[in-house]
């Protein structure tokens, strides 16, 4: 089951909408319909959204991105193509029921916040269960649960008025979330506030999907939120979604120059993980097995040192040297256990290459890369990294370094911190 | 009639076509009309007697404690004062009938208004229907719509209101209209996205938020209402407007300015008092609150 679908969706304003849609289907551009008097806004649109995904809609102002989302809960009614709620296909149900599907399946956070300035940060919150015709009391309960969610315990008595930006949209988020629907569609949600507040809530908003498990549909003309944010990336141009994709995916393998030119200043060492420059382990020896094995191993591959990994369930146990190995066949042990160091430069695969830089600086071994429960998935060799910086660097239009390698250092010196500390 | 018509000499017989319409109309519609008449009346007469039967002094302390309800004391002293000078110029009388019509002409002007201006704010085909008939009854001078109004009704309080409802209620359509519009679309998007119905949307979030607009729109209804009062005079309706037209036709300026001064304390109190009450609308309360 899907959560949203739209299938080949367009919205046309103005003069001769249908014979647009023909038109544009037989692949006419959208300039030669433009003179028809049409303007179309949203062009043969057509995308899943999963249930628990963050399904990011990027583009510039004007490609439609409002358009597209006031489909998908039917507040404008698409020219041509479905919408489908939970498999229902919205356009198919009375004004009735679609009033109900937007009560119980699908709620939206708007991008002025769009609260009522007449009614308190509680009745705020509590007005779309006001609305489904939910008790005064249970409201009550499930707006200040929400607010408390938000982080906005203590204002529940205030007026929007004397708020400011960052927790207005809380308000709107926490009206969204008490409604209990598990899709919220949110047009530009974080646009109207500043930088830092803006980085705080994209972090809760993550926090808050990865413990309530909603789906997301965020639009935003923003890449380097819709990088945060996506699990998925729909990028918008002039009305057609020319590419959908993992951040890596549409930053690695960009569908054309535009998305291209689009994705062109990102800090790719803020997108990229581990998991997209990793290679396959070589040095791996078997932690189960004795040094005797070891030994073969680092001699046939001519290293000094290798990971030490679990047969079975492949998990990274840590490192043995040579030495080490050399030492305990001449003792006659049995077991690796005893020489196998943890001074191990581990990352978890969804790190970001800003955040390997440290590490890879201070190992003498390639970075092991480990998922979440602790298994050896790949591994980070230097070069490896150093190539992929380079390769970033070189992306077009901008001079290297000042965009990419300033905040990796800054990154690099933070994180290598945290390291010493732990 | 079209035999005869010379084009080189034209005479287009629009007065006559529109009295025999209007003919049609009284007769058809007779019993409507009588309706209208008996009911305006009557509250006419209602609302007179009320604000005559306590004695002056008693109405005054009224005046004087809705002032201070409304606003302040200040306004409560400038409303005591006000309406005694009122009784001192020996326009008492006069005025409370004047207050009662324009009183009863602004409601009947509000409740037809408001409503017309929401339709309009709604619907474009009906906002395209209302303009063009709100501009022909705000430019047709107020005296052509005297006529018909005297003709349906006859002599009295009642082609005074009428013609008063006529030229008072545009602006209350026209910011009704606007005030709908002007509601924040993205606030009224969220109400359709969490589901609520078209006559909730209007009540909990288009309403309250056009209400200081509205009111606004109320308050010119007043005014103008007011300023009819000469013209309703001058269909046989008692207070402040006769004194004015029989100050106007002996010359006699005394008579005429106690008569036009009484009206412009009313004014200044009805504008007032409708002035604060705009400034009780939750909206505007709400955005005022300071921790
Ligand atoms: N009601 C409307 N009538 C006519 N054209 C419209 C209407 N709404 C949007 N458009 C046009 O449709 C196109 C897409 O607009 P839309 O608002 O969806 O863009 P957007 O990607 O959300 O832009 P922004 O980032 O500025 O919000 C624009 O060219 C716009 O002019
Ligand atoms: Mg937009």
């Amino acid at each position: 089951m899907t959560a949203v679908r739209a299938e080949g969706l367009f919205k046309v304003f103005g003069r001769k909408q249908d014979e647009a849609v023909r038109r544009l289907l037989d692949g006419a551009s959208r300039e030669e319909v433009t003179k028809l008097g049409a303007t179309p806004a949203v062009i043969d649109a057509s995308f899943e959204v999963q249930p628990g995904e963050i399904f990011v809609v990027m583009g510039l102002s004007g490609s439609g991105k409002s358009t597209l989302i006031r489909m998908l809960n039917g507040l404008w009614t698409p020219t041509a193509g479905s919408v489908y709620v939970d498999d229902v296909d919205i356009a198919k149900i009375d004004a009735a029921k679609l009033r109900q599907v937007r009560q119980q399946k699908i709620s939206m956070v708007f991008q002025h916040f769009a609260l009522l300035p007449h009614r308190t940060v509680l009745e705020n919150a509590a007005y779309a269960l006001d609305i489904q015709g939910v008790s005064k009391e249970e409201r009550r309960a499930k707006a200040v649960e929400a607010l408390e969610l938000v982080g906005l315990k203590g204002w529940e008595d205030k007026y929007p008025a004397q708020l400011s930006g960052g927790m207005k949209q809380r308000v709107g988020l926490a009206r969204a979330l008490a409604a209990g629907s598990d899709i919220m569609l949110m047009d530009e949600a974080f646009s109207a506030l500043d930088p830092l507040i803006r980085r705080e809530m994209q972090d809760q908003l993550v926090e808050l999907q990865a413990s309530l498990n909603k789906t997301i549909v965020f639009i935003t003309h923003d890449l380097n939120e819709a990088m945060r944010l996506g699990d998925r990336i729909a990028v918008m141009r002039d009305g057609r979604i020319v590419q959908i994709g993992t951040a890596e995916e549409v930053l690695n393998d960009p569908a054309n120059d535009y998305v291209a030119q689009f994705v062109a200043d990102v800090d790719r060492t803020r997108v990229l993980t581990a998991s997209s420059v990793m290679e396959k382990p070589q040095y791996v020896v078997n932690a189960d097995a004795g040094p005797r094995e070891a030994q073969h191993v680092m001699r046939e591959k001519h290293v000094s040192a290798a990971f030490a990994v679990g047969r079975r369930d492949n998990r990274l146990h840590g490192v043995v040297y040579d030495e080490d190995v050399v030492a305990a066949v001449k003792r006659g042990d049995q077991k690796l256990d005893k020489i196998i160091k943890n001074d191990v430069a581990a990352v978890q695969e969804d790190a970001y290459l800003a955040d390997l830089f440290a590490p890879s600086a201070e190992s003498k071994l390639p970075l092991a890369v480990v998922d979440q429960a602790g298994k050896l998935v790949g591994v980070v060799p230097r070069v490896t990294l150093l190539a992929a910086m380079a390769s970033i660097t070189e992306s077009p239009d901008q001079d290297p370094g000042a965009h990419s390698l300033q905040p990796v250092s800054a990154a690099g010196a933070a994180s290598g911190q945290e390291g010493a500390a732990q | 009639m079209s035999e005869s018509f010379d084009v080189l000499e034209p005479r287009i017989d629009l007065g006559q076509w529109v009295e025999d319409a209007f003919d049609w109309f009284t007769e058809t519609f007779e019993v409507v009309l009588d309706g209208i008449d008996t009911g305006l009346g009557w509250a006419y007469e209602t609302l007179l007697s009320g604000l005559n039967a306590p004695p002056f002094l008693v109405m005054i302390a009224i005046f004087g404690a809705l002032g201070w309800l409304a606003r302040s004391w200040q306004f409560a002293i400038f409303a005591v004062l006000g309406f005694y000078l009122i009784a001192g110029m020996d326009q008492w009388e006069g005025a409370m009938q004047t207050l009662s019509l324009v009183l009863i002409s602004a409601a009947v002007a509000v409740i037809l208004a408001v409503p017309i201006g929401i339709l309009a704010a709604k619907s474009q085909p009906v906002s395209n229907v209302v303009r063009p008939v709100l501009d022909f009854m705000q430019t047709l001078p107020p005296m052509v719509y005297l006529i018909p109004a005297l003709a349906a009704f006859g002599i009295g309080e009642v082609p005074g209101i009428i013609a008063t409802v006529v030229f008072a209620m545009p602006p209350g359509v026209r910011l009704t209209e606007l005030a709908i519009r002007q509601v924040d679309a993205e606030v009224v998007e969220a109400g359709q996205a969490f589901g609520s119905p078209p006559g909730r949307i209007l009540r909990q979030i288009q309403l309250p938020l056009a209400l200081p607009t509205i009111m606004a729109g109320i308050n010119q209804v007043i005014m103008l209402a007011l300023s009819m009062v000469v013209l309703a005079a001058m269909v046989g309706a008692e207070g402040l407007g006769l004194d004015v037209l029989s100050g106007l036709s002996s010359l006699n300026v005394a008579l005429g300015v106690e008569a036009g001064v009484s009206v412009v304390i009313i004014a200044i109190y009805l504008d007032r008092i409708v002035a604060a009450l705009a400034d009780r609308a939750p909206v505007v309360k709400a955005a005022k609150v300071r921790d």
